[in-house]
């Protein structure tokens, strides 16, 4: 049976990680390769690292983290944050990124889907984006407005329809932020959630919102999420992506557990 | 042990090439010396993306070179694309002919309901006898991504269910191919390619 995924995100600055796991007796919480690799032992189906430098000195040390960090992980590995061309990925990808994740870039050139996508495969990229409800529009919900840099940006997007344009302009996957619900920890924004995994064929990633496991399990039913990103699994009132996963399968959700 | 991996354009092999070095072996890549392809020991075909991809295996004369090395007996593994490369061909490129050692074709998963592509962890039913899949318990998760996949016979290594059921794995004598990553399954998918660089002809 396929699973949902539970994927560990990291968010790395200047080639450490500056959030997301505050569990530092056991490793150095800002070594990404490290974390990356417990999270993977202890049951991660997958790893994001984003990148949230964006400089252009940055650009190196991120190569250099992405290889350090893909050198001894053997799951699939997504890293974003300032990817600007297909050149910049394929250097990503170079380094042992498996996917790569756009956000603003594809925004301001939708045609950079396909085209990253027609070297790499459509697998390989995920379009990222993050979404507030528009309580002015006729469906709040489905007309999400699309934002960027960090939300102070509105595109005119709406979520749903740019998630259907991505989907065919060759998105592998789509992550989908709620701004309404992340850094609240109230739960996953489920009808939003819904709403984009509904208009699509291919998988939706859940983020944002997340602050125990019943709303991971809340996300994969009543939202329809393929996956569920955990930004600081360690916060969650749990102690590793092994016990997030066996809470979730005594809630009948199917997830893999870790051999 | 020489391995062998072929790049034909279809994605990125640094996945790959990081396992099978994780595993000990020193793989060399090429996209069109057919010398180390026909004096490996070991072949590895990976490939994502579109089946048409493969025309570039005709083109450059590594489907030759490839009959050769199979038939001396060295091993040879598919995968995900690479794998239905090794059927008679698949519906997403109707045009472009597999290497037939599979006589059937690869179909894409029916629509309605389920999404497709099929993406993420899902389980092996590994059926008796195979040595690729040789360790692996029933019910370990491995890594797919895909929208084609070839069907359930008498070669059949493993099957996973998703929509219907379908191969997972193919394997007849030293041709082996698996529908998932190996390089992304975790200690499940090293303990694969380990089978594979151990199989002794």
């Amino acid at each position: 049976m396929l699973t949902k995924r539970i994927i560990a995100c990291l968010d790395v600055h200047a080639g450490r990680v500056v959030k997301g796991v505050q569990f530092v007796d056991l490793v150095d919480a800002g070594a990404p390769a490290a974390l990356a690799a417990r999270h993977a032992r202890e049951g991660a189906d997958e790893i994001v690292l984003l990148d949230i430098t964006a400089t252009h000195e940055g650009r190196q040390t991120l190569l250099e983290t992405v290889r350090r960090t893909a050198r001894e992980l053997f799951v699939p590995f997504t890293v974003g944050g300032g990817i600007r061309s297909a050149d910049e990925a394929a250097q990503v990808f170079e380094a042992g990124a498996d996917k790569i994740s756009v956000n603003s870039a594809a925004l301001a050139d939708p045609s950079l889907i396909g085209a990253i996508g027609s070297s790499f495969g459509a697998q390989a990229i995920v379009v990222a984006i993050d979404a507030r409800r528009d309580p002015d529009a006729p469906d709040p919900v489905r007309d999400a407005q699309v934002f960027v840099e960090g939300g102070r940006k509105c595109t005119g997007r709406r979520a749903v329809e740019w998630a259907r344009e991505a989907e065919s302009r060759g998105a592998g996957e789509i992550l989908l932020t709620s701004m309404d619900a992340d850094g609240t920890r109230a739960g996953f924004d489920c009808e939003l959630t819904a709403a984009v995994s509904g208009a699509v064929s291919i998988p939706v990633i859940a983020s944002g919102g997340a602050g125990t496991v019943a709303h991971f399990a809340e996300v994969f039913s009543r939202g329809r999420a393929d996956a569920a990103l955990a930004a600081s699994i360690f916060h969650f009132g749990v102690s590793s992506a092994r016990s997030l996963k066996e809470e979730l399968f005594v809630a009948g959700i199917p997830v893999r557990l870790p051999c | 042990m020489r391995v062998t991996v072929i790049d034909y354009k279809a994605g990125n092999l640094t996945s790959v090439l990081k396992a099978l070095r994780h595993l000990g072996a020193a793989p060399v890549v090429t996209d069109g010396d057919l010398s180390l392809i026909e004096l490996a020991d070991r072949i590895v075909l990976p490939g994502v993306g579109h089946f048409a991809a493969t025309e570039r295996l005709d083109s450059t004369g590594i489907t030759g070179a490839i009959r050769n090395v199979i038939s001396r007996g060295a091993p040879f593994l598919g995968i995900c694309v690479g794998m239905q490369w090794l059927y008679a061909g698949s519906t997403e490129a109707p045009e472009q002919e597999g290497l037939r050692h599979f006589a059937e074709y690869c179909k894409r998963f029916p629509e309605g309901g389920e999404k497709v592509p099929h993406v993420g962890w899902n389980s092996l039913e590994v059926r008796k006898g195979s040595r690729l899949l040789a360790g692996v318990k029933p019910g370990e998760f491995v890594y797919f991504t895909h929208s084609y996949k070839g069907p359930v016979t008498a070669d059949t290594a493993a099957v996973t269910q998703y929509i219907e059921p379908f191969a997972a794995a193919v394997e007849r004598g030293n041709v082996m191919g698996v529908q998932f990553h190996p390089e992304k399954s975790g200690e499940t998918g090293l303990k694969i390619l380990r089978n594979f660089l151990e199989w002794a002809c």
